[in-house]
């Protein structure tokens, strides 16, 4: 038997809770495959017992398209940008679908691992972050679904379509940094739950999804802008269609209202952090 | 290297009296909690402006204008190495020390240092997903639990040999009998290799043999060196696995010392029992429930013991009567008493005390803890249970002469001689 203890210990202060915690990154990079079982736990357990499998990461999406290009495409007729309806949506449901599962999964994640949260420690970082990535597996199997469509469509995508990891990451990053808060807040107020769904709803048709951008009043750009998931949303068409020309300005206001509501939703994440295992 | 395992100063928890009740209710029922959420506050603060004291009484401690002390100023080291037991009634603040040990809540104030790696067992399975098999769950869970996968993958065999699953490894744990799955759960945590482990009444659940083998891992552990707290309500396994013990009660730190010397001196405190506060039902008020041995301080078995109720009905009571009935900490019950079935009591007015009791000529009990649990007649056939439990203790005693009895023997003692054929 010869398990001995490296010679350096490490030691936990513990104190009492203080105004301004540290972020802790660096423990959540400690913590990294933890991260991992969590979100393979996830992906592993989401379509089991379930008669279709994987394809229901499909079937969501390609329905919302055929539904979108039926009424919004067909019956309102509303423009695409010149581009075929049917792939202009779809183009634009593959992010927002990523988004929206993320938000929703990761609100719902730390009541949802209570049993965790009140009786292991780990930084509770780990749980909102793994929901997220939970849907990276959807969005995967969707994408090679879009890819399908645009070669039936005889659309090739020009060199901008290298961008698609980076608005891939920025949606992923918008759904944690507004899930974070969501998170923490639902511990605390259950009625948080219930406004999700209607938050994501609401936020769909906020988003160039079944509609270009470009039909929004100029004097409500600004405002418009300040939706992060217009710059993603227009960033997949541009590097995927290449409409519009370039969603540069939007992307940046995107990324820098990220930032901000990242960080804001990390000190805040950390703060409640204290006395999740009090009140969950 | 530190000569300390664990140092705590000055640590206190405090809870608000509304928060613990939302806690409680929402651990029965999830969905029922988060219907009735936004009443919450309103219903929280009702009680604590009533000053209804009655659900308090449960948990034992130390109010303070709606705010419970769970801990209040606990100070103690433990050296690298030792084995320390914690007692204490329920509630007395055992499990709030090794939530904020273990980092999973924040102290109030004070603060404690805890050197090297922790390991904490605050219930057997945390994380477990029943529609994974039994191999990922080992990982999942040893990762849950801090253990890396190198680490894992090094204690995979021992950990599948010790729950006894090799054939059933592939197969999901919805599908493991009770016993296999808990013999995993505890497994994946029994094997990490962590300086200090901190165990949580993990061996209360499960069946004997269960609990024999989790006892063997506990002290095998704890004589390779590593710091082990420990908190049960089983004072044979305390006193099996523990050098010391810290005795816990209304959230303060009342004694350490060796195990057996402390624990007999928690015994002696806890029996007899009287509860100081008054316990309502709606037409009663209980004010002290007794369980006392007439041979002296401590309850054994096999003793002659008097159980003395003393209550003030509210309303003229007629016929006065009790139902006593005696369970396991698990809430199983092991016996009843129906006072009617031995005499009757005279009338009592509303706001005269009524004292009711038994005598138990020989006590059949095995040591271990047990609750009373009681029933007060309020008319010819109304009765109505008192909302609180009365726990009492039966010490270790040697009970068939030479050595002591473990769960093996079950929980009643038999007044027994052996003989041979001729």
């Amino acid at each position: 038997m010869s398990t001995e203890s490296s010679p350096l210990l490490s030691v936990a202060h513990i104190e009492p809770s203080t105004r301004w915690p540290s972020l802790g990154l660096n423990e959540v990079w400690d913590y990294r495959e933890l991260l991992y079982f969590l979100t393979w736990r996830d992906i592993k357990v989401r379509y089991k017992q379930t008669v279709l499998g994987a394809i229901w990461a499909i079937i969501q999406p390609l329905f919302m398209m055929v539904v979108f290009s039926l009424f919004f495409g067909r019956l309102a007729g509303v423009p695409s940008d010149g581009v075929p309806y049917p792939v202009f949506t779809f183009c634009a449901l593959l992010p927002w679908q990523l988004f929206a599962h993320a938000l929703t999964e990761s609100s719902n994640s730390l009541v949802g691992n209570r049993n965790l949260i009140t009786k292991v420690y780990f930084p509770r970082l780990v749980v909102p972050i793994s929901a997220v990535l939970g849907g990276t597996v959807d969005f995967a199997i969707s994408f090679v679904i879009l890819l399908a469509l645009m070669f039936l469509y005889g659309i090739v995508p020009a060199w901008q379509v290298v961008a698609v990891p980076g608005l891939v990451l920025l949606a992923v990053t918008t759904a944690l940094a507004v899930g974070l808060w969501l998170a923490a807040l639902n511990v605390k107020y259950r009625d948080v739950r219930y406004t999700i769904n209607f938050l994501v709803q609401f936020w769909l048709f906020a988003t160039p999804v079944a509609y270009p951008s470009s039909i929004v009043p100029a004097k409500w750009r600004v405002l418009y802008g300040l939706n992060p998931m217009v710059g993603v949303v227009d960033g997949f068409r541009w590097a995927l269609l290449g409409k519009p020309e370039s969603p540069g300005l939007p992307l940046l206001v995107s990324l820098i209202v990220v930032l901000l509501l990242l960080v804001g939703g990390l000190y805040y994440f950390r703060r409640l952090e204290q006395e999740f295992a009090d009140i969950v | 290297m530190s000569n300390l395992a664990i140092r705590c100063e000055g640590l206190s928890k405090r809870y608000r009296i509304g928060a613990s009740l939302e806690r409680y209710k929402a651990l029965r029922d999830v969905i029922t909690d988060a219907a009735a959420a936004p009443f919450r506050r309103l219903r929280g603060a009702s009680r604590n402006g009533s000053g209804n004291h009655t659900h308090v009484a449960n948990t034992q401690a130390i109010v303070d204008n709606g705010y419970i002390w769970a801990l209040d100023d606990v100070s103690f080291e433990i050296k690298p190495g030792e084995v320390v037991g914690i007692i204490g009634r329920n509630g007395a603040g055992k499990s709030t020390l090794l939530k904020i040990l273990s980092r999973i809540t924040k102290p109030t104030s004070g603060r404690a240092s805890v050197y090297g790696r922790v390991g904490s067992l605050l219930e057997v399975g945390t994380g477990f997903h029943p529609e994974l098999t039994g191999r990922e769950n080992i990982f999942l869970n040893g990762a849950i639990l801090g253990m890396r996968r190198s680490e894992i993958n090094r204690k995979f065999d021992e950990i599948v040999a010790f729950a006894e699953v090799e054939k059933f490894i592939d197969t999901p744990v919805k599908h493991y009998s009770s016993g296999m799955y808990m013999r995993l759960a505890f497994g994946v945590a029994a094997h990490m290799e962590t300086e200090v482990l901190i165990v949580d009444e993990v061996l209360a659940i499960g069946d004997a043999q269960f609990q024999k083998k989790c006892f063997q891992r506990m002290s095998e552990i704890g004589r390779h060196g590593r710091t082990i707290l420990f908190v049960s309500h089983n004072m044979s396994a305390v006193r099996t696995i523990c050098e010391q013990a810290l005795i816990v009660d209304h959230g303060r730190l009342l004694a350490r010392g060796e195990v057996n010397q402390t624990i007999d001196q928690y015994l002696a405190q806890v029996n007899p029992q009287s509860e100081e506060e008054n316990v309502e039902t709606p037409t009663f008020r209980v004010s002290s429930v007794q369980v006392t041995s007439e041979t002296g301080p401590v309850i054994k078995t096999f003793d002659p013991v008097q159980i003395k109720v003393k209550f003030i009905p509210k309303i003229d009571i007629a016929d006065p009567g009790m139902f006593v009935s005696i369970l396991t900490v698990e809430s199983r019950r092991l016996a009843g008493l129906d006072f009617k079935d031995f005499t009757r009591a005279a009338p009592v007015e509303a706001g005269q005390t009524c004292e009711l009791g038994f005598t138990i000529e020989s006590l059949p009990l095995l040591p271990g803890t047990y609750r009373l649990e009681l029933h007060l007649k309020n008319s010819r056939d109304m009765v109505e249970l008192v909302p609180h439990l009365y726990e009492f203790e039966v010490a270790e005693t040697q009970v068939y002469g030479g050595r002591k009895l473990d769960h093996w023997f079950g929980k009643v003692g038999l007044k027994a001689n052996a003989w041979i054929g001729d």
